[in-house]
């Protein structure tokens, strides 16, 4: 068996090769999900971040490295881009720039030190999306283009027919989206994880998107919307990733990209992101029902669906 | 009673008591974050057996009132269109049953703060 530290010592001359470098130092495994992990490590005393998928993930990461170029060209506030590729490093691998600052969003909402970073957030984080919203998605090589309620919608039906159940609340959801579907404006590129936990903040605010790797190409209110779902207000009052209301998010995009904005539209995302948390529940706690990694922990998520239920009650109040 | 005390509830409750005075206070890191999630996992089988009995008549009440007897068949009428006619009606039982289930799942999400206008 391979020890933690051969795993370490191999990586680190794998990256020292890669990048032509003298030395890599420090590597530490900073977090691992199920399809890829995060190291940060020192090469030649400058501070990097790796990201590797697992053997196994058939995503192909090259598509992510070219988004994050792309934002990076577009003045989007991202790490850089040092070098990607396939090989002994992982199946996929991107190594980005290090950037200092705070992810977790129980600190950023409370935190007095984020204090200042909470007044600028939603303004920042508008400019940020209208200028990753000018990027054309389908000048980027293999960027997918899904329906996303067709996406959802077979997802669901996949679950219920493993799982066996049926759910009236999320079909209650399909429906409205259905019957109010407004028609898209515009096509580009849209990042699909726009909230607090992939956001690097400092004192001053944003400072770096992350996490690219639901990138794809569709409407770019998606990203609003996903912004605005409860989930991702974690406990917060306001609606806007917990630190500012709809209207100040509206008009600061506005603003940046010239375009106008129609909130019901923003709703409508809200709603389909909404509907999306409460299936992608339905997924972690299906990977425990079906066998695939039994925990109690993923268990108890099963049982946290009825709160997206709840908040699609709550985000279509009087809209039914 | 098929059973001698204590009940099931007074079972679960056993443990979860053991986990929150034993297991939290002496273990630190991943091990307490899972011990939470046990003893919030116990709570609500505590909920369950509390509540359960009346919310299976309750959502069967619901059910029928719409004509169905069982969430399968309401969830295809709602999917075809069969509904539409009576959406708010429907919106309002189905939202009887969430809260039912937040009641067993996590009674303070109801009263955590919203915006929405």
């Amino acid at each position: 068996m391979t020890s933690p530290q051969d795993i370490s010592a191999d990586l680190s001359a794998a990256l020292a090769t890669e990048l032509g470098v003298a030395r890599v130092t420090d590597l530490a495994r900073l977090s691992g999900g199920a399809s890829r992990e995060t190291w940060g490590f020192v090469a030649d005393g400058r501070r990097l971040i790796l990201q590797r998928q697992r053997f196994g993930d058939i995503r192909d990461m090259g598509v992510e490295a070219r988004v994050v170029q792309a934002a990076f060209n577009a003045g989007v506030p991202v790490p850089e881009l040092i070098a990607n590729g396939s090989g002994d490093i992982g199946s996929g691998f991107m190594i980005l720039s290090h950037l200092e600052g705070e992810t977790i969003a129980r600190k950023i909402l409370r935190d007095e030190q984020f204090s200042q970073a909470r007044q600028s957030l939603v303004t920042q984080s508008a400019a940020a999306l209208a200028s990753l919203h000018s990027i054309d998605g389908t000048k980027i090589d293999g960027l997918p283009s899904l329906d996303q309620v067709q996406q959802y919608r077979e997802t669901l039906d996949n679950l219920n027919v493993q799982l066996g159940q049926s759910h009236p609340t999320f079909e209650l959801a399909f429906r409205w989206l259905e019957r109010n579907r407004p028609t898209s404006t515009r096509t580009t590129l849209v990042h699909g994880d726009f909230r607090l936990g992939n956001l690097m903040i400092d004192a001053n605010g944003l400072c770096g998107v992350l996490d690219w790797e639901l990138a794809h190409i569709g409407d770019p209110m998606e990203d609003l919307g996903w912004l605005c779902v409860r989930a991702w207000r974690f406990g917060s009052r306001l609606p806007v990733a917990g630190v500012g209301d709809y209207e100040t998010l509206i008009s600061a995009y506005q603003d940046a990209s010239g375009v106008s904005v129609d909130r019901e539209v923003v709703r409508w995302w809200e709603v389909l992101g909404t509907l999306k948390w409460g299936i992608m529940c339905m997924v972690q706690t299906s990977s425990h029902l079906l066998g695939m990694t039994r925990s109690h922990e993923l268990a108890a998520i099963g049982r946290r669906v009825c709160e997206n239920e709840y908040d699609l009650f709550l985000a279509l109040e009087e809209k039914w | 009673m098929p059973h001698d005390l204590p009940s099931a509830a007074q079972l679960v409750e056993s443990v979860r008591e053991w986990l929150e005075k034993d297991v939290l206070t002496s273990t630190t890191g991943r091990v307490q974050f899972h011990s939470r999630v046990a003893i919030n996992v116990l709570a609500m089988v505590e909920r369950e057996l509390r509540l359960g009995v009346q919310q299976v008549v309750d959502h069967r009440e619901r059910l029928a009132l719409l004509g169905f007897t069982n969430d399968a068949e309401l969830a295809s009428a709602i999917r075809s269109g069969d509904m539409d006619e009576r959406f708010q009606e429907v919106v309002d039982l189905v939202r009887a049953s969430v809260l039912d289930k937040l009641a067993v799942a996590n009674p303070a999400y109801v009263a955590a703060p919203t915006s929405n206008e």
